[in-house]
C-alpha cells in the first residue's frame, strides 16, 4: 500500500466517528474595520506603513518622475533595477543608470544592484502592506528581494483597499505574491526591532495621485 | 515521531534545572512579558476579534471533518499548477523522500527557512548523515544552530539566550560554517544582525536548493503561504532551483478565501504586529519567477491518530502563533526545553504526547505541564480548549484506555506503578511552590471560565487516583487554594 493510501485511509477511520453534521462556516466579522472615506483610508495607509518604519511620500502623477528621480539621487543610487513593465516616463528624470531585469540576471548581479523601483497590485491600509503579484510592471520576486533599497508606488486611490478580506479578492492565487509591510526586520534579539536583515533594509513608498497632505511624512 | 529530545529527563526535572537558572528565567520573563503586552493591544485594534476566532475555529473543524477530500483536492491543485505531491506516513519516510529530492540535484547544500515540521522530523540530522548541510537562515535559527543547541520557543527559538550570548556564538562558531563574523563584534542587536546577514547571503546567492514548511495550503487553488519578518523566507522560497516544502497534513485550509480569517489572526498573534513584514504564496511553479522544480511532502507523523481521538483532534486546528507560550505561567519559568519536544508550552503539552503516544516520561508528564488556569485557552485564535485537552490526556494516561498509534486501535495500559501521577504531584508541587506562577494564572483564570473538572474523578483504574484526589467544583474554590488546603491531595 503506498502511503497516500495509508494516510487517506487513517484519514477516513479517523473521521468514522465524527458526526455527521458539519460544523457550518460562519463569516460574521467584518469586511473591514471602520468606516473610512477614501481620503482617511489613503492617510490610513500612509500612517501605517510609516509605523512600521516604511518611508511614505506624496505626489501628483505630474511629479512623479521628478520625485523618484530625486529619492534616488537622495540615495545616492548609481544603478537602478527596472521591472519589464514599468511606464519608462516614471523614471525619465533619473539620473542613475538603469538596468533592466533580464532572466539570465543571476542573483550576485542583482545583489550589485543599488535601488529597485516597481508598481504594486494592491495596498491594505488597516495593515500597512503592499502587495506585488509579478505583474510586468512589479517583476520577478527577486528584484524586490535582493537589492537594499525597494520604492514602490502606489496610485491612489484605485489600488487601495481598506482591509485583508478586500485585497484577497482583488488578487489571482495562481500569481505568486509577496505582502510586504515595512522592511524587513527581526525582533529575535531579546526583541529589540532591528531592520533589514536579509531583505531590502530600506522601503519607500511614493502614494501618486493623492493630494499631498500637510503632514505627509518623507 | 523523532525529533524528540532523546534522552530528555521528564518535565518536571527538566523544569527544576530551568527554574535554577537565573539567566534563562530572566531572558524569558522579559521575552514573554513583552510579546504579551504588545499582543494584547493587537487584538484590541481589531473590534470583531471573537468573530475572526470563531471564523478560525469553524475552517479548522470543518478542514479536519474531510480531511481526506481536502488533501486530495489539494494534491489535485498542486500538480496542475506544476507542482510534485510526495506521501509521508512517518517521519522517517519524510526524511528519505526529502534526502532523496536533494540528492538528485546533485547538491550537497540546501537553505531552510524555518519549519516546525522539519525540526519535529529532525531533518536537518537526516541530511547530515546524508552528507548533506542543511542551513537554517532564520536568525533565531541560526542562533541556535551555530550555539549546537536546541530551540526553546515556537515563534522566538533563540529566547534564551541574551545578546552577550549570541555575541558569543557568533564570534566563535559563524567561521566554521562560511563567512566568520566581522572582527570587534559587539552585542548590539543591529550588529548581530549584520553579521547575521553577511554571513548568509552568500549561501542565499549560491544556493540550489531550498526546504522550507508552510503556515497554510490552499486546497482549491494548490496555494502554499509561508508568514514571516526577516526576508530570509522570501530569499528561500524564490532563488534556489528546486523548492522542497514539507508541510503536516493539518495544514490546509479549504479556499482563497479562508485566508483572510488567519491572515488577519496570526500576525497579531504571534509577533503583535497588525501584518509581518513579508508574507509569500506561490502556486506550484511559475515560468522565469522562482523554483523550476517544486515538491510537496504531506507529512502525516502521528496526525491521523490525533484525528482519531475525539477531544484531541482540536489540537490540529494550531496555527502555531505561540500566544499559548507567552501566556502561560509555568512555560515562563521552565523554559521551552523542558518540555522535551520541538513544540513547547501548552500547545506543546497536549501536540506533542498526542504526535508521539505517552509511552516514554517525558510525553507521560507533559500533560501535567500546567496549571490548568486557562490562559493558554483565552489568548488561543482557533480556540484550541487546552486545559480540556490536558484533563483528557491526563486521564487516559492514568487510566490508560483505548488510543490510535499508526493508524491502528490499541488498548493503552495504565501508566505503571504511578509513575505517572508522581510526575504529575511532582509538576504540581513545583508550580504550586512559585506562587507567582499560579497567581498570574489565577488572575487569568478569573476571567476565563470552566476549568472543566467534569471529566475527573476517573472511573476504572484511575479511580485509586482520582479517589485520593477529589477535585472540589472549580472554581467554588480555586485549584490554587485546594492545592494549599489539601498539599495537592495528600491530606
Ligand atoms: S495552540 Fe493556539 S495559541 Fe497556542 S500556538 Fe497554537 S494557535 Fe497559537
Amino acid at each position: 500500500m503506498s502511503s497516500r493510501e495509508r494516510i487517506l485511509g487513517r484519514v477516513r477511520r479517523a473521521l468514522a466517528d465524527a458526526p455527521g453534521e458539519d460544523t457550518p462556516i460562519e463569516r460574521a466579522y467584518l469586511r473591514e474595520h471602520g468606516d473610512r472615506s477614501v481620503e482617511e483610508t489613503t492617510d490610513l495607509l500612509a500612517e501605517n506603513l510609516a509605523d512600521y518604519r516604511a518611508i511614505v511620500h506624496r505626489c501628483s502623477p505630474d511629479d512623479l518622475a521628478v520625485t523618484l528621480a530625486g529619492m534616488l539621487a537622495a540615495r545616492g543610487a548609481k544603478t537602478v533595477l527596472v521591472p519589464p513593465g514599468l511606464d519608462p516616463a516614471w523614471l525619465a528624470d533619473a539620473d542613475a543608470e538603469q538596468v533592466p531585469d533580464r532572466l539570465e540576471s543571476t542573483p550576485h548581479e542583482l545583489d550589485r544592484i543599488d535601488s529597485v523601483v516597481t508598481a504594486c497590485a494592491v495596498a491594505v491600509a488597516e495593515t500597512g502592506t503592499i502587495v506585488l503579484d509579478g505583474g510586468p510592471d512589479q517583476g520577478r520576486r527577486r528584484i524586490t528581494l535582493v537589492p537594499d533599497h525597494h520604492i514602490c508606488v502606489v496610485r491612489v486611490p484605485d489600488q487601495v483597499v481598506g482591509s485583508v478580506p478586500q485585497a484577497l479578492e482583488r488578487l489571482d492565487p495562481v500569481r505568486p505574491l509577496t505582502w510586504i509591510s515595512g522592511p524587513s526586520a527581526t525582533s529575535d534579539i531579546e526583541l529589540d526591532r532591528v531592520e533589514g536583515v536579509h531583505g531590502p533594509r530600506t522601503l519607500e513608498v511614493v502614494l501618486v495621485g493623492a493630494q499631498p497632505s500637510a503632514e505627509a511624512n518623507s | 515521531m523523532s525529533g524528540t529530545f532523546v534522552g530528555m529527563p521528564a518535565f518536571p526535572k527538566a523544569a527544576h534545572e530551568a527554574v535554577n537558572n537565573p539567566t534563562l528565567r530572566g531572558n524569558l520573563r522579559h521575552a514573554t512579558h513583552t510579546i504579551r503586552a504588545k499582543r494584547e493591544k493587537a487584538v484590541a485594534e481589531v473590534s470583531d476579534w471573537a468573530e475572526l476566532r470563531e471564523a478560525g475555529k469553524r475552517i479548522k473543524d470543518h478542514t479536519l471533518r474531510h480531511l481526506d477530500d481536502y488533501l486530495v483536492q489539494l494534491e489535485e491543485s498542486v500538480t496542475a499548477a506544476g507542482g510534485i505531491v510526495h506521501w509521508a506516513a512517518d517521519a522517517d519516510e519524510a526524511n528519505r523522500i526529502v534526502t532523496e529530492l536533494v540528492k538528485a540535484t546533485g547538491e550537497s547544500e540546501v537553505v531552510k527557512v524555518k519549519s516546525m515540521a522539519t525540526q519535529e522530523i529532525g531533518l536537518n540530522e537526516a541530511l547530515e548523515a546524508a552528507g548533506i548541510h542543511a542551513y537554517e537562515t532564520d536568525l533565531a535559527e541560526l542562533i541556535v544552530q551555530l550555539g549546537k543547541d536546541r530551540p526553546s520557543h515556537i515563534l522566538v527559538p533563540a529566547i534564551h539566550r541574551n545578546r552577550g550570548e549570541i555575541r558569543d556564538i557568533f564570534a566563535k562558531e559563524m567561521s566554521e560554517w562560511g563567512r566568520p563574523a566581522p572582527e570587534g563584534l559587539t552585542d548590539t542587536p543591529a550588529e548581530l544582525a549584520e553579521a547575521a546577514r553577511l554571513h548568509l547571503r552568500e549561501k542565499f546567492l549560491r544556493a540550489k536548493v531550498g526546504v522550507s514548511g508552510a503556515n497554510f495550503m490552499v486546497a482549491e487553488t494548490g496555494t502554499l503561504v509561508v508568514v514571516e519578518s526577516e526576508g530570509n523566507g522570501r530569499m528561500c522560497l524564490t532563488l534556489p532551483e528546486t523548492l522542497i516544502s514539507v508541510v503536516g497534513i493539518e495544514k490546509i485550509v479549504p479556499t482563497w478565501r479562508d485566508l483572510e480569517v488567519f491572515l488577519q489572526t496570526l500576525p497579531r498573534s504571534s509577533t503583535a504586529e497588525r501584518m509581518n513584514p513579508y508574507t509569500s504564496t506561490w502556486t506550484g511553479t511559475t515560468d522565469g519567477d522562482g523554483p523550476k522544480t517544486f515538491h510537496l511532502v504531506l507529512l502525516d507523523n502521528g496526525r491521523t491518530d490525533t484525528l482519531a481521538d475525539e477531544v484531541g483532534r482540536q489540537a490540529l486546528r494550531c496555527i502555531r502563533c505561540s500566544a499559548c507560550l507567552n501566556v502561560c505561567p509555568v512555560y515562563e519559568r521552565a523554559g521551552g526545553h523542558a518540555y522535551g519536544s520541538v513544540y513547547p508550552g501548552p500547545i506543546g503539552a497536549i501536540l506533542s504526547p498526542q504526535l508521539r503516544g505517552t509511552a516514554s516520561e517525558i510525553d507521560a508528564s507533559l500533560p501535567y505541564a500546567s496549571s490548568l488556569c486557562g490562559a493558554c485557552y483565552e489568548v488561543c485564535p482557533v480556540a484550541i480548549d487546552i486545559p480540556e485537552v490536558l484533563v483528557h490526556l491526563r486521564e487516559r494516561v492514568v487510566q490508560g484506555g483505548e488510543v490510535t498509534r499508526e493508524g491502528n486501535k490499541v488498548v493503552l495500559k495504565p501508566a505503571k506503578g504511578h509513575a505517572a501521577e508522581r510526575a504529575a504531584m511532582r509538576a504540581a508541587r513545583w508550580a504550586f511552590a512559585r506562587p507567582g506562577a499560579v497567581r498570574a494564572g489565577q488572575r487569568l483564570a478569573s476571567r476565563t471560565r470552566r476549568l472543566h473538572p467534569r471529566r475527573l474523578p476517573l472511573p476504572g483504574p484511575g479511580k485509586a487516583w482520582s479517589e485520593t484526589r477529589d477535585l472540589p467544583p472549580v472554581p467554588a474554590e480555586p485549584f490554587r487554594d485546594w492545592w494549599q488546603r489539601t498539599q495537592g491531595g495528600a491530606k
